[in-house]
């Protein structure tokens, strides 16, 4: 699992309400939720994202609500992974649950600007900067391994009935 | 190697002999709960996977709260798929508008939820159910697909953080006061993945209802469950409304906490969370003249009936203030039928404010008192980030229905002592 692409950076406790608002959980339509994804934290995000994009965040990224329709509303809108200093647990179930690709790591977010370009094997588990520096991510639960590689919890659980 | 409570309980609903803080664990569930929101992608997931009947009829339980009494057509659409589901399931514990209210009052009240439960649900606010000596905790619609099937949780055993609180409580200082105190001092991710385990003398003076609202808002601090000892308090409010057996546990004196976290109750005056983070907060004394449009008092976090009676105590012979608007929310059905009966609606109605019936509507800006560009208001709900209440330039100060109800009077941030 790797990516190249556009860094849009964002701080820390990025919460739920401002990956998504409320005022569009009257639908879980991917398509509507990632229409209007990040709207009270930029407004113009939607329309200056280009599919494969990453984002990179710091601390507590995902803080509050339980809604999947955060992690969704972000896949969905055509964002490759997120990189973040550390998530709100919620949110961190949520994207590995549902398949939406995130990494832990405390020191890029120092090290990368806004519209950077970035690499990422997540497989290996670390990213490159620009200037070829490797950020080695947070070493992942094996089982949370096996979700990624699975695609989300539904396709591990009938996976494992399968076996 | 002894276990913390909430150890316990996980290894529990496991067949291990015991857990230990970072192992993985399949966990079985007592209750798996949904509401209105993220029930409809849990039931897609459950039928895309291919599944037929859930788990346990009995312990599925499931909530139209959020945008419920529906406030426009999308959401009563989201209510009917989980009506739907409901009856085809013949789901024991579905609530209906006019029975229900918001889902983590109405559980303990019903005693649906009892002392040692293991409870998941897709909605952060499920940690509400640590103050019975129960592990809750949130997670989301897939996990609730996934329980549905197979009556199980993935879970990682946290680490518990032990709250010390000791000390007297002044004057107006609540539940509420206490964990926007902790919250303040520990950061939004203070607990993060943690267990919050509170303890100490100060526990003895807590009603249920102050704890209710404590373990309510250890998400706040990023916590994964919150949890208190039971006592005779929780006993006397369980053994009333139990219909089967529970379980009361306790730490082991030798169990191990991550860390300790003192609280000198004595010294903590009411409290506000400054927007945009519940962490943001200044005691009473230090807001400064902060004019307000709205004040707030309802939510899971403080919309019980003992919440009106504090609030009715203070509003009773006064009006709010003539720029302000007051809107009312009990929780649950069975307490708003109390507040009617022991006069607080007219003392309300009297004071100008608004009554609704049961829903989350405002806490989460859905409806029943959204906010315009740059408007402030004083809410006794659990979260002030950037529009969740309505316009991105809008502000939210979180308080108790104490300071809630006298800022509806002052028409400014203050306390009841100054009315």
């Amino acid at each position: 699992m790797n990516f190249t692409g556009k860094i849009w950076k964002f701080g820390d406790d990025m919460d739920t309400d401002l990956i998504i608002p409320a005022r569009y959980l009257t639908t879980s339509d991917p398509n509507i939720l990632g229409g209007n994804c990040m709207e009270d934290a930029d407004p113009d995000f939607v329309s200056k994202i280009r599919k494969g994009d990453i984002i990179v965040a710091g601390k507590n990224f995902g803080c509050g609500s339980s809604r999947e329709h955060a992690p969704i509303a972000i896949k969905a809108v055509g964002i490759a992974c997120v990189i973040a200093k550390s998530f709100a647990r919620i949110f961190y179930r949520n994207a590995f649950n549902m398949g939406l690709p995130i990494f832990e790591s405390p020191g890029l977010w120092d090290r990368v600007s806004n519209g950077d370009s970035l690499t990422v094997d997540g497989d290996e588990e670390w990213a490159k900067t620009i200037d070829g520096s490797i950020f080695p991510f947070k070493k992942m639960h094996p089982f949370m391994r096996e979700l990624m590689t699975d695609g989300g919890l539904m396709a591990h659980i009938a996976k494992g009935r399968v076996k | 190697m002894g276990m913390t409570i909430t150890e316990k309980i996980l290894c529990s609903h496991t067949d291990l002999a015991e857990v230990h803080p970072g192992m993985l664990i399949n966990a079985r569930v007592d209750i798996a709960l949904g509401n209105d929101i993220t029930a409809p992608i849990a039931i897609a997931e459950f039928k895309k996977a291919g599944g037929t009947s859930v788990f346990d009829r009995e312990k599925v339980v499931l909530v139209p709260d959020h945008f419920a009494p529906n406030k426009d057509i999308a959401s009563a659409e989201q209510c009917r798929v989980m009506r739907d589901f409901a009856r085809e399931q013949e789901i024991t514990h579905y609530y209906e508008v006019g029975i229900a209210g918001i889902e983590h009052a109405l559980l303990p009240e019903q005693g649906v939820v009892l002392p040692g439960d293991l409870v998941i649900g897709a909605d952060s606010h499920s940690c509400t159910y640590g103050a019975l000596g129960a592990f809750g905790a949130g997670v989301g619609s897939t996990d609730l697909a996934a329980a549905f099937m197979t009556g199980e949780i993935w879970m990682i055993v946290p680490e518990s953080m032990k709250i010390v609180l000791h000390g007297k409580m002044q004057k107006w200082v609540s539940g509420k006061d206490l964990i926007l105190y902790i919250i303040g001092k520990i950061g939004v991710d203070g607990a993060l993945y943690r267990a919050m385990e509170f303890t100490g003398g100060t526990i003895r003076d807590l009603t249920m209802a102050d704890r209710f609202t404590m373990a309510n808002m250890v998400i706040e601090a990023g916590a994964k469950n919150g949890i208190f000892i039971p006592d005779r308090i929780t006993e006397d409010y369980v053994k009333t409304r139990a219909e089967r057996s529970y379980l009361l546990l306790d730490s082991d004196p030798d169990a191990v906490y991550h860390s300790v976290v003192d609280i000198d109750v004595n010294r903590i005056e009411p409290q506000v969370a400054f927007p945009p983070l519940p962490s943001n907060t200044k005691g009473i004394s230090q807001v400064g003249d902060i004019r307000l449009d709205q004040s707030v008092i309802g939510s899971c976090t403080n919309g019980r009936i003992e919440d009106l009676r504090i609030a009715a105590k203070i509003l009773k012979g006064r009006k709010v203030a003539s720029h302000m608007r007051l809107i009312v929310i009990p929780a649950t059905q069975e307490m708003f039928k109390s507040a009617v009966k022991e006069g607080l609606v007219d003392i309300f109605l009297e004071a100008n404010a608004v009554v609704s019936t049961p829903t989350c509507g405002p806490c989460l800006g859905g409806y029943m008192g959204i906010l315009a560009d740059g408007e402030k208001t004083v809410s006794t709900t659990n979260r002030n980030f950037v529009g969740r209440m309505g316009h991105r330039n809008s502000e939210i100060y979180l308080a108790s229905p104490a300071i809630a109800a006298a800022s509806a009077v002052l028409g400014r941030l203050g306390s009841p002592g100054e009315l």
